[in-house]
């Protein structure tokens, strides 16, 4: 069962992963650092699973890529939002960070609760509290990224990028 | 049903006759660009898919402004990255130390975007071209392998807010203080996903400068992009810089806009943005005489001459106040020269500014004046999130360059009426 990391409304890349660490661009070097300056025991505490839980316009700030990067390869199953800042949400579904959309979850979903999700029908389910909750479904173009495995496959998919 | 500005851009490289709000479509990009940081993210991608073309080697730019002249050796090895790939593919609009600028300052200035144009860059203030009537947004890296390989991309068509501008600047009021008003006034999140359509009579008295100011700020209210009306101003700007036609759209008179805002510059005073977030906005007469360790004067959104000018303005004859550190940032090597020439770098070296090579560095935290536990900051850049300019518990608050100028003199938070 998933831990849960409750942050709040505007989450912004600087927090996710401090410019100051964009110089090293490698996996290992951006899960290390990952959510360090609006929580400093997230890297070494997340584990294989776990989820983020944020409020409104969740990833706003920077176009960094190494942000929806560092959450993916800290390990975090996925990010659940009341709304996520569009920059984010191109980035987390062109590299394949699972985001779900979620007023409701967001608002509901208390630290310690043992939440389960399915990402093919957008169920969010609180098993600490019986509460169910769907998140917003993607339109099929931005499906059809997701079930390719991300922007560059769907384009290659098509004979675009050579 | 009418199209805004934005909409008419989208629908003219998607070949539509028309696209609504909401409708996803596939669009023709003229310009995909990145820099140190994230160029070498897409150059990544690319190689990791073994894609090996790009799609058109005059349409890509790579400019090497965030961490140059290189501050560690990681970024060295960034900058390398960038470098190699760009001789590889032959890039035309490649820029490196000695040539560069800030990007959305240099990239105008170098006339690489046009009236109509429809550009990404990787980098969120890739929205400042919408002060030349272009569409231009903010991406990450894969987004800008994606273009550099097809020359394509895909948009949800945004819906718009009309930001209708009325009345006069007061003395030392600018585009500074509008941006910063409206971002208080509709909220960080207040225009996510949709366009900021900037109109309106006093439009004219928005020089250049302050629309490139506004545009590259929409992202600060979540926006996908701000845009203004091509008019005399903007064609008088291009002259010179490029050979390329403007295409000029016009909203439809009958466009749909989810909400209007009315800014009255005869009501606007200087305004700044205090921590943690640029909307939270306070009129500088409200919050003055925070004492202050830093001041911070350049960047892609308030680096032009006309920011340097309005410094040097308040700076020449005076002194930077004992105990604060003013750093000034032209953000081209061309506003440096202009400068040397018009005698206002020797106005604000002589007032005891340090004035740096082009580079966005204490901005995002990089270098060039970071800040440790517990330090201020006045500056004209654009984010004054929690640990953007170095620690987490120092406190950046977003100021005009007029009021970053007078706060240096005065070594507190300051209006410059006041001096």
């Amino acid at each position: 069962m998933s831990k849960i990391y409750v942050y709040g409304d505007n989450v912004d890349t600087d927090v996710i992963i401090p410019a100051r660490y964009l110089n090293d661009p490698s996996e290992k070097a951006l899960a290390s650092h990952c959510m360090e300056d609006i929580d400093p025991s997230y890297a070494g505490t997340v584990e294989p699973g776990d989820i983020i839980v944020g409020g409104a316009n969740f990833g706003c700030g920077s176009s960094r890529e190494h942000a929806p990067l560092a959450i993916k390869v800290s390990g975090a199953k996925c990010v659940i939002a009341a709304s996520f800042a569009r920059i984010f949400y191109r980035n987390a579904i062109n590299i394949g960070l699972p985001i779900m959309e979620c007023p409701e979850a967001s608002a509901s979903i208390k630290p310690g609760d043992k939440v389960s999700v399915e990402f093919s029908t957008g169920k969010i389910t609180d098993e600490t509290t019986g509460q169910v909750f769907q998140a917003a479904p993607f339109p099929p173009f931005i499906e059809n990224i997701i079930q390719s495995g991300g922007l560059i496959n769907s384009l290659k998919a098509r004979g675009l990028a050579k | 049903m009418g199209m805004t500005m934005t909409q008419k851009i989208f629908a003219a490289h998607a070949g539509l006759a028309s696209v609504s709000a909401g409708q996803l479509v596939e669009a023709k990009l003229d310009l995909v660009h990145g820099n140190d940081v994230t160029t070498p993210v897409a150059i990544k991608v690319l190689e990791d898919n073994g894609i090996t073309q790009v799609f058109d080697k005059d349409k890509i730019a790579i400019i090497l402004d965030h961490y140059t002249p290189c501050k560690d050796i990681k970024a060295a090895q960034l900058c390398k990255t960038a470098r190699d790939f760009s001789r590889k593919h032959n890039i035309t609009h490649f820029y490196d130390v000695g040539e560069v600028g800030v990007e959305h300052a240099f990239i105008p200035e170098k006339g690489l975007v046009v009236p109509g144009d429809l550009t990404i860059g990787a980098d969120s203030h890739t929205c400042t071209y919408g002060a030349l009537g272009a569409f231009s947004t903010g991406v990450g890296s894969t987004d800008m392998a994606a273009g550099m390989a097809t020359g394509l991309n895909w948009f949800k068509v945004p819906s718009a807010i009309k930001v209708t501008i009325t009345g006069k600047f007061k003395p030392f009021v600018s585009g500074k203080d509008v941006m910063l008003h409206l971002i208080g006034l509709i909220g960080v999140d207040g225009a996510l996903y949709k366009s900021l359509e900037f109109t309106g009579p006093s439009i004219k008295e928005l020089t250049m400068d302050d629309r490139f100011t506004i545009a590259n700020m929409a992202i600060e209210a979540g926006a996908k992009n701000g845009i203004f009306p091509v008019d005399e101003q903007t064609l008088a700007y291009l002259k010179g810089r490029t050979d390329r036609k403007p295409v000029i759209y016009e909203a439809d008179p009958d466009a749909e806009y989810e909400r209007e805002v009315v800014i009255n510059l005869d009501e606007l005073d200087s305004t700044v943005a205090m921590p943690y977030l640029p909307g939270n906005a306070k009129k500088v007469q409200e919050v003055k005489g925070i004492k202050i360790d830093q001041v911070v004067i350049g960047s892609c959104t308030n680096g032009r001459i006309s920011d340097m000018h309005a410094a040097a303005q308040i700076l020449k004859g005076r002194k930077v106040a004992h105990g604060v550190r003013c750093i000034v940032l032209p953000a081209t090597q061309e506003i440096i020269k202009e400068m040397i020439e018009d005698g206002s770098y020797m106005d604000l070296l002589n007032a005891g500014c340090a004035i740096s090579t082009p580079t966005c560095g204490p901005c995002l935290g990089g270098h060039m004046g970071c800040m440790c536990e517990g330090e201020v900051c006045v500056s004209t850049t654009n984010r004054n999130f929690v640990g953007r300019m170095g620690h987490v518990e120092s406190k950046v608050i977003l100021a005009s360059p007029a009021v970053a100028a007078a706060s240096a003199v005065k070594g507190e938070l300051a209006d410059p009426k006041d001096l």
